[in-house]
């Protein structure tokens, strides 16, 4: 029972916020950290590893399309569907947008925060046009009648694309508030970890959809 | 400080390889595609997976900047039990959803042949 109090009593220690430093709700390094890594504590690899169990989910999502790709149920195959040409360009979308965040970095490391916001955006300009592309290519689909509700094959991509699509918004989503973040306190040590975590996430995202448009779409037409 | 930090996240000139190289690696399947060269099924779609295998691991090398050291090299090795599981997944699933009918009732043909065996 004492021990609970103790506990209690110490955790509520812990949570009160000393009256100088304003409550954080973030992971913060202290100088001591900082010295003995040269590098962030462990973030960066906490991060990682949701990028590698996301990697499982995108692969189990593979997997699911090489079962059920070729089950059209007498409807639309890929060759009759997918339009190329709009591929390749909105691959070159996100590949241009991954070079531009490559370029967002290192204006960072410069400690050039204008440099720095103005990659940021045309990145998420990048990204925005890959996203509109996408909902074009689904809402033509649809109109064509080519609806998950259609065949295995549908289901499965519009499944494993669309999840595609959801990360590419999140990931838009988070490059927004970035750089509302950036704006509003500069280029602290916080902000500098979470452009290096977006990092990570947007070019895995680029990673993905190399297997996307290898797998569904090339060979897709192809069969 | 400066030194291991270009080292580990890149430069102009390393960003601008892998850009480089994913171009390449992206036009040519697309080009082979939209250009409907003739070089039959297999090749085709052996050259779609081993390019973008290869853009894959450029990918991994320039942007991602995984190295055998970073993170005391927990990085790559969760990066190589990834890749593991998912060799595990992709090959077992399609060996297994497509040999289902392996043990199924024996085909009109087959008794036929086993009936007409010397």
């Amino acid at each position: 029972m004492s021990s609970i109090a103790q506990k209690t009593g110490g955790m509520a220690k812990e949570a009160e916020p000393g009256d100088d430093k304003p409550f954080q709700f973030h992971v913060f390094e202290t100088e001591h950290d900082e010295e003995e890594h040269g590098h962030d504590t462990g973030t960066m690899l906490g991060f990682w590893i949701y990028l590698m169990s996301d990697c499982l989910i995108f692969g189990i999502l593979f997997a699911v399309h090489a079962v059920l790709g070729q089950n059209y149920a007498a409807g639309p195959s890929p060759a009759d569907l997918f339009e190329i040409e709009m591929i390749l360009v909105s691959t070159f979308m996100l590949l241009f947008s991954s070079i531009t965040y490559g370029f967002a970095v290192l204006a960072m490391q410069k400690d050039d925060r204008k440099g720095l916001v103005r990659w940021l955006i045309v990145t998420g300009i990048f990204g925005l046009a890959f996203l509109g592309l996408e909902i074009y290519e689904f809402s033509h689909l649809w109109h064509l009648g080519a609806t998950p509700m259609a065949s295995a094959f549908l289901s499965s991509f519009y499944f494993l694309v669309g999840t595609h699509g959801l990360h590419v918004t999140a990931g838009c989503i988070w490059l927004v508030v970035l750089l509302t973040q950036v704006g509003m306190h500069g280029l602290t040590h916080e902000n500098r970890r979470r452009i290096m975590c977006l990092s990570l996430f947007w070019h895995f995202l680029d990673l993905i959809w190399i297997g996307v448009f290898s797998f569904v779409y090339l060979t897709g037409v192809l069969l | 400080m400066s030194a291991h930090d270009n080292e580990a996240h890149g430069s102009y000139k390393s960003y601008l390889i892998g850009f480089g190289l994913s171009v390449i690696l992206t036009l040519i399947p697309f080009g082979l595609v939209i250009g409907e060269f003739e070089v039959g099924l297999p090749w085709a779609v052996g050259i779609i997976f081993g390019l973008g295998a290869i853009q894959i691991l450029v990918h991994v090398h320039y942007f991602l900047h995984v190295t055998f050291r970073a993170e005391n090299g927990w990085q790559f090795m969760s990066l190589v039990f990834t890749a593991t599981l998912l060799v595990i997944v992709l090959a077992g699933s399609i060996w297994v959803m497509f040999h289902l009918n392996e043990n199924m009732m024996p085909s009109h043909d087959q008794i036929e042949r086993v009936r007409n065996l010397p």
